[in-house]
């Protein structure tokens, strides 16, 4: 084993890690995806106003809050064959991500919906407009703008955690490298590159949030142009 | 085989994957103390290169995965000569990584103290060191000590990676009894019940008392 960094093994095994890249992305694509519509139906769950189904819904946001994806993923992948479900890896590890930042997404939301001054529901109740078209027309609008920043960064959280997904054995860009680096015995190029990788689309997107949760504040009064 | 049968003959083992996992958690949890005052002091510093020195630090551990941190530890540190037991690279990991967060928030933090008491300070002819020992610091806890116990939650579930660098922890144990006995279910219903557990019925209430213990330090009630 030697430390010099190999740039004609780093360059040979580039095209590869790119590709996976793909992959990578595409995975918290989708995870997002299913997490934005899970939350919303954990928001449901919180917003209905039967009190045992928002117990019952707490209880299980919190559990998934608190205990690691790497073991519910695990859980998912191993367990449901035992009840006659296979699913391949993709499908589990998008599930999980989906449940586990859907629990995330769902306090977003609420507390974009929280973020709505209360006038503005007495408002709409006063000039007798029905539930639906309130949040359609007033509450919406208002509230989307708030959660924004927060989605972002669950976004950007999702893209970070895909690794975990190779240890279930779905080819993103982490298992490639672990392939890579297996197969040629060397680890130093392929771990760097994931890295340098990461933070190639991480901080960008980071940077380009700040910038949408600027414009959302400035848009809302909240800064002026002067304070920037 | 029913779950009491299961539990007695496992349980143990994931018991003792247990301690391994909050050991993992308190080293790692000081760890991260530690450098996010640091890093985030630096952050705040007037000197470019501090503050340059603490943003790369932040960004880039911010920028990457956890995972790949952690495997670079330990499988790439190697290379340079720096063999770190997985344990310690484990807690190294986590710490820095957590510490990069933790830095944000105590930066946050620090900005959020009343402009008052800058003046105050600055007024009474206080060192910019002795500002921010006695005036500052102490009250910022109370401040960042809210999103700081989200972070230690995150941070308990992040250890249960330090299992795919070896690490006996639970996660590890949960895996290995699994592959033994294939009850899938059990092993793994099992290992998340015990994290749910430490997190809901330890940490949380820890950090709630911590949190309470702070703003009581500096005249403030909680609800």
């Amino acid at each position: 084993m030697n430390a010099e960094w190999r740039w004609d093994f780093a360059i040979e095994i580039l095209p590869q890690m790119l590709w996976a890249t793909l992959n990578t992305i595409l995975a918290a694509g989708i995870g997002y995806a299913i997490a934005a519509i899970v939350g919303l139906l954990f928001l449901l769950g919180q917003r209905t106003p039967i009190k045992i189904v928002n117990m019952i819904n707490r209880e299980i946001v919190e559990f998934i809050r608190s205990t690691p994806l790497l073991i519910q993923l695990f859980f998912v992948y191993f367990v449901l064959p035992q009840f006659g479900i296979t699913l391949s890896a993709w499908v589990c590890g998008m599930i999980t991500i989906g449940l586990h930042f859907g629990t995330y997404l769902s306090e977003v939301y609420r507390g974009a919906l929280e973020g709505v001054p209360k006038s503005q529901w007495e408002a709409c109740r006063a000039l007798n407009f029905s539930t639906f078209y309130t949040y359609r027309k007033i509450v919406l609008p208002q509230a989307f703008p708030i959660a924004i920043p927060g989605m972002g960064n669950y976004l950007v959280g999702i893209f970070k955690d895909t690794p975990l997904l190779s240890t279930i054995g779905v080819a993103e860009l982490f298992h490639a490298a672990t392939a890579v680096g297996g197969y040629h015995y060397r680890y130093l190029e392929p771990y760097t590159i994931v890295g340098l990788i990461f933070l190639m689309l991480s901080i960008p997107a980071a940077i380009w949030i700040r910038k949408i949760e600027k414009n959302v504040n400035l848009a809302q009064g909240k800064i002026k142009k002067e304070q920037l | 085989m029913s779950y009491f049968a299961f539990l007695s003959e496992h349980g143990p083992t994931m018991l003792l994957g247990t301690v391994t996992t909050i050991k993992v958690l308190i080293c790692a949890t000081i760890l991260y103390v530690i450098i996010s005052l640091i890093f985030g002091l630096m952050r705040l510093s007037k000197n470019p290169i501090i503050q340059g020195t603490a943003t790369v630090y932040i960004e880039f551990f911010r920028g990457t995965s956890l995972l790949v941190q952690l495997f670079w530890f330990y499988y790439v540190l190697p290379f340079f000569g720096l063999t770190l037991e997985a344990f310690t690279a484990g807690v190294v990991a986590i710490g820095m990584n957590f510490g990069a967060y933790g830095a944000e928030i105590v930066r946050g933090g620090v900005l959020a103290v009343p402009k008052g008491q800058w003046e105050g300070a600055f007024a009474l002819n206080f060192t910019p060191a002795k500002r921010m020992r006695k005036i500052i610091i102490p009250q910022i806890f109370p401040i960042i000590l809210p999103p700081a116990a989200n972070l230690t939650v995150e941070l308990l579930k992040a250890t249960a990676l330090v299992a795919l660098v070896t690490v006996v922890d639970l996660t590890f144990e949960a895996k290995q009894i699994n592959s033994i006995t294939w009850l899938s279910a059990q092993c793994f219903g099992t290992a998340l019940l015990i994290y749910y557990i430490i997190s809901r019925f330890f940490l949380v209430p820890f950090l709630r008392w911590l949190e309470v213990l702070a703003a009581r330090k500096v005249g403030k009630e909680i609800k």
